[in-house]
This record gives C-alpha cells, structure tokens and sequence, in this order.
C-alpha cells in the first residue's frame, strides 16, 4: 500500500476518534440551558468528522494510487534508509532531549550543549570551533531575548 | 484615500519603522539566500520578535521586509548556485543560472533586483486601488456571508493545489480546522477535544504549529539530502559588471509591465499565489516572444529573468489582497501574517480600514519602502552576501534547528510546546513525503476558528441552518464552494474517461 494511503488510514482513525467524541462523548457535558441553543460547542466538529471521514475514504479508495515519483529535489521516501536517516533520527532525538531539559539543565548551557551536538552529529569535528560559536550566539540571543524583548528564560541550572 | 495614505506615510516614516524595513529586509536576504528556508520559514521565526514588539503597524512593517527580503534573497541563490531556496523562484533559475555561468551573476542580480522593484511597487500600487473597492463591498457581508466566504476560500486553496491533490489538499484543510477545534472555543468556554491533557487547554499554539509544518520539515529535509544544501562549488566567485545597456533595458520594460499586472492578478486569488504567477509569466513570455528571442529562452535570456521576478513580486503584493480586506489568507506566507495580527489583537476584513486607517497605510507605504530598501541596499551587497553561501551545513542545520525551537519556546515559555513541535514535524515530514500540500492545514487551522464562530452566529440569528438557502448571496458563495471543489476532479475524471475511449476504440 502506498504511503499516501497509510495517512490516508491514519486520517479515517482520526476522524473516527474525533467524531465519536463529537457525537457520543461530549453532549453529556453540556450546560442544560445550552441545550436550547441551536448551536452546540460539538455541531462545527460533527460536521468536520464527517467531512474528513468520507475525504479520507475517498483517497483510501478512490481512483488509482496516482503513481507520484517525487519530483526533483524532492526525497524519496521508498529509499529514505539511502539518505542521512540516522543523523535525521539523532538530531530528533537531541530535540526531544534539549526539551525535557531545558528547564532543569537552564537556557545557556542546554542550547549551548545543544548546539554543539548538532553540529557533532552532522559530522563537524572542530570542537574548538563548534564550541565557542555556540557560545556566542546562544548568550547573544539569551541577551536579546531576555534584555532587549523582556521574556525571562530562566538562564542557569536549577541548582544556581 | 489620500487621507489614509498621508497617515500610512506619517506611521512609515518614523524613525523605527525605517530601521524595521531596513533590518527586515536584510534579515530576510540574509536568510532567503540560504538554501531550503523560504519566506514562510523566515517568518514563521521571526513571528515570536515581531509580537513582542507589540505595536502592530511596526511588527507588520517588519514582517513585510522580512518577506521582500526572503524573496529576493530565494531569487540570489537560484541565480549564483542554481538553488532555489523556495517554489516561487524555480522559474528564476532557468535563465538566472545560465546568465551566472556565462559570468554575468552581476547583470543577471541587477535584472533580478530592479524586476523586483518593479513588480512589488505596481503590485502596491494596484493593491492601493483594489483593496479599498473590495472592502466598500465586504463591509456589506454579514456572519453568514463570512461563514461562506471563508469555505469558499478554503475550497479555492483545494482547487487550485494540481492536478491529483485536490483530494489531498481537502483533507489536509479539514486536518486544519480540526486542529483549530482543539481548546476553547470562543463561543462556549469548555474545553474540547483535549484528551485530558492540561497543556492544550488554550489549544494548539500557531506558532508551534507554523514551525512544525514548514521550517522543521524543511531543516529534517537538509539533513536527510545533503545535496539540498551544497554550497557554492557552481557558482561564480567574482561578480561584476552589474551595468544594464539601454537596449537591454528597453528589452525587458515591457516584459516587466505585462508580468507585473498579471503577477498580481494571480496573486489575489486565494491559492494561486507567487510559484504558479512566476511560471505562468515564464511561459506566457516565452510563447509571446519573436522567433530568435524564444531560442534564448533557458540559455541566458534577460526576459525570461525578468518575467517570473516581477511576475512573483507582484503576486505576493496581491496576495495582501483577501488578507486585507476580507481577512482571509490565500497562501501560507498571509496565513502566518493572519496569525501574527491576531496575535497582536488585529483583526484583518473590511474594518481594519476603517478601524485602524494607520496599519492598513502603514502596511502599504512599508511595502513601497521594502522594495526601494531592497533596491538600493542590495545592489552594493550583492557581492557580499553571495558569502553567506559559504555557511558549512554542520553548523546551519542546528541553527535552524535551534531558531525553530526558539520560536516555539519563547511566546509560551512551555516546554511542552517543543515536544509537540517534534511530534507534529515529525508528522508534516511524512506528509510531506507522501506529497499531501502543508499550507492548506495551517491555512485551515487559522480560519477554523473564525469560521466556527461566524458559522454560530448565523446558526444563532436564523435559528438552525436555515440561512444556507434564506441568504442568496450566502447560497451563491457556497455553491460557488462546491463548484471550485467538484470541478477539477470532474475534468480528470472525463479526461480520463476520453482517454480510455480512445485506448478502447483502438
């Protein structure tokens, strides 16, 4: 089955667990004189699921798969293990990580760390140069952001 | 009017917003140039910077430099390394390339810059006419009719995604809008569709939603083909000769003028945007050219540069349109706009030129500004910025990275919205793979909630759905809806059954 009919699949469950919560689940919570309103919280939802429940059906079913080469410059998915999966995959995970961390770890040194990873992952060995760029550029948008914009950031780890 | 443009003057021209324009634009051909971020990216970053400004007028006016200068910047990379950094400059590099390869980077930037110049100002200009004759006709529309308008422009963003996505791109719009249900809603204070999750009780973030559908894919994309982002090894080091003879000029003014009308005619329609204006003036000029100019056409002609420039300025000065008058964007790049002004507590339709003369006239004055700005700060730096190709991958790609987080991070303060950033990229790069179009889905997600809300209240005054078929000009938006929807996939279906006719009837 051609990835576009997976999402397709995807979509059609979505819609399904949407719809159900939009037919089924979420009347119960309605205020009593609400229910005089000709328009509740879950009509524009009702409408959504069953327009995407039959789009989804029809990319599902309908017409033939249209045999959809990537155009140039485009990636391939059928022979994505060909390109830098693993770096791809790595980076993600340094961002989910660089996430949970931000606020234990601090502003500074989790971008800075962050930064320099990357750059790592992606195959760049200077740490002499990887390291001091990073620092220079996450304190300058630390100052930026904090200084000039006045949005708190919470710089240093928990500990200071 | 000329109240309105002396008050949009008096806004532009304080000392802040001409530092706005200047840095915009610089920022946004600083960053175009790299290959693979295009304006919606840009923008989508700078988003975060542009709302803590706080005055509207002035983070619009920066925002509109950001995206002259991202277009440009796109044109610079397609013309020095034949990178295109986003769709609407491809055409660009068909006869930029090869003018750079036969060592004429300079004239072929010149060309490029003044085309630019050109489009965006006739396209401003055309925008001062239109844009109040639309809003004189909008402010007659009631809820129902916005209800109408907004499906209508939805279905048009469908319609015209290509052949063979229209089906795609539906249902990436209804991901959209059911996205934008997620939270409260405005009409009734509970919560919906939150799972339980406490995080998304004042629903999904723009922002996050923005960088997760454009600039994270497109940074995932970078790191997966590391031939996306090469860098310099075609291009021309040394660029001079930026001169243009006269007869070179009298070659392209008129090139200049047919593709900046209808640049912006293009641009207006919801959908059609920059790419399809810049390939359709490359081919209209192409087939309207004498013999002998035609063949130069793809080798290094001037004319075949100057079309698809002006022709994608001027779209994304049209393109100002519909988001200024009826508050509803026809491409990704006014959708991140829409979100940003709601942000900012503006709401773009018919009364924000009665309501906030200063913002509308600022807007079009700062695009009058951009281009002149691009225009004379440009030129000098042409050959300097061309260094900036030279940034190795390594340390680009987490940048980008990084600056997506940022602006994701920085509005909330929520760390939750960077997993969700992950989650929802990760998510766009497979549709991105199957090929399913990712601007609708956010174009979705912005009007959904306005939809709902002018859907309620036309429920609310006609008592049930009653003002479907009781409104004519509502009936007639709607079934316009329904035709812009049917009809592609329609044709395909006769050609195809023409086609099969003639394979059986052989």
């Amino acid at each position: 089955m051609a990835l576009e009919r997976w999402i397709a699949l995807v979509f059609v469950a979505i819609c399904l667990i949407y719809g159900y919560t939009a037919f089924f689940a979420m009347d119960g919570a309605l205020a009593p004189f609400m229910r005089r309103n000709p328009v509740w919280p879950s009509t524009f939802p009702k409408i959504l699921a069953v327009m995407g429940l039959v789009t989804g059906l029809v990319i599902l079913f309908g017409g033939k798969a249209a045999a959809s080469r990537p155009g140039e410059g485009e990636i391939d998915y059928r022979r994505l293990l060909s390109y830098n999966f693993g770096q791809a995959l790595l980076l993600l995970t340094l961002m989910v990580i660089y996430a949970l961390a931000l606020r234990p770890v601090g502003f500074v040194l989790s971008s800075v760390i962050f930064l320099s990873l990357g750059s790592y992952i992606l195959g760049e060995r200077k740490l002499f140069v990887v390291v001091p760029v990073s620092l220079v550029a996450v304190f300058g948008i630390w100052y930026l952001v904090q200084e000039v914009l006045g949005i708190f950031l919470r710089p240093w780890p928990w500990f200071i | 009017m000329l109240e309105g443009l002396m008050q949009g003057l008096v806004t532009a021209f304080t000392f802040t917003n001409i530092l706005m324009v200047i840095g915009g634009v610089l920022i946004g051909t600083f960053i175009g140039m790299l290959p693979g971020l295009g304006p919606m990216s840009i923008i989508a970053i700078m988003i975060p910077v542009a709302i803590s400004i706080g005055e509207p007028s002035t983070a619009l006016i920066l925002l509109a430099g950001v995206y002259y200068g991202a277009i440009f910047g796109g044109s610079t990379s397609s013309i020095l390394i034949n990178a295109p950094g986003v769709a609407s400059t491809v055409a660009t590099s068909f006869d930029g390339y090869p003018l750079a390869r036969q060592g004429k980077a300079g004239k072929a930037l010149t060309v490029a810059a003044v085309s630019s110049f050109a489009g965006g100002t006739i396209g401003a200009i055309l925008l001062m006419i239109f844009a109040p004759m639309l809003a004189t006709v909008a402010l007659l529309f009631h809820s129902t009719e916005y209800f109408a308008m907004m499906v209508v422009g939805l279905s048009a963003i469908a319609a015209f995604a290509g052949t063979g996505q229209v089906s795609k791109a539906i249902m990436m719009t209804i991901l959209g809008l059911m996205l934008g249900t997620v939270g409260e809603a405005a009409l009734f204070p509970a919560p919906r569709f939150t799972f339980g999750v406490q995080d998304l009780q004042s629903g999904l973030s723009f922002i996050t939603l923005a960088m997760a559908m454009f600039a994270l894919p497109e940074a995932i994309y970078l790191v997966l083909d590391p031939n996306r982002s090469k860098t310099g090894s075609g291009g021309t080091s040394e660029i001079k000769d930026l001169r243009i003879t006269k007869a070179e000029s009298k070659e392209i003014a008129p090139v200049i003028g047919r593709q900046s009308l209808q640049g912006f005619f293009i641009g207006v329609l919801p959908g059609a945007g920059a790419t399809i204006a810049s390939f359709l003036g490359y081919a209209v000029e192409r087939n309207i050219a004498k013999k002998e100019d035609q063949d130069k056409f793809g080798k290094g002609s001037l004319k075949g540069l100057a079309a698809p420039e002006s022709a994608n300025n001027a779209a994304c000065t049209g393109s100002f349109v519909p988001l200024l008058t009826l508050g509803i964007p026809g491409s990704g790049t006014t959708a991140i706009l829409l979100g940003a002004l709601i942000a900012l507590n503006v709401s773009p339709g018919p009364r924000l030129m009665v309501d906030n003369p200063n913002i509308f006239w600022s807007v079009i004055i700062s695009m009058y500004l951009g281009n002149l700005v691009l225009l004379i700060l440009n030129l000098p730096l042409i050959p300097y910025i061309a260094k900036i190709l030279a940034v190795p991958r390594t340390y680009l790609i987490p940048f980008i990275l990084f600056f997506t987080m940022m602006g994701a991070y920085i509005g909330q303060n929520n760390a939750t919205e960077l997993l969700l950033l992950v989650g929802l990229g990760v998510a766009a790069t497979i549709l991105r793979f199957a090929n399913f179009p990712l601007a609708p889905a956010l174009i979705g997600f912005i009007l959904g909630r306005m939809l709902e809300d002018n859907f309620a209240r036309s429920m609310q005054l006609y008592d049930g759905f009653s003002f479907v078929w009781e409104r004519p000009m509502t009936t007639g938006l709607l079934f316009l809806a329904i035709v812009l929807v049917i009809l592609p996939s329609w044709r395909a279906r006769l050609a195809r059954i023409r086609a099969k006719g003639i394979a059986d009837g052989d």
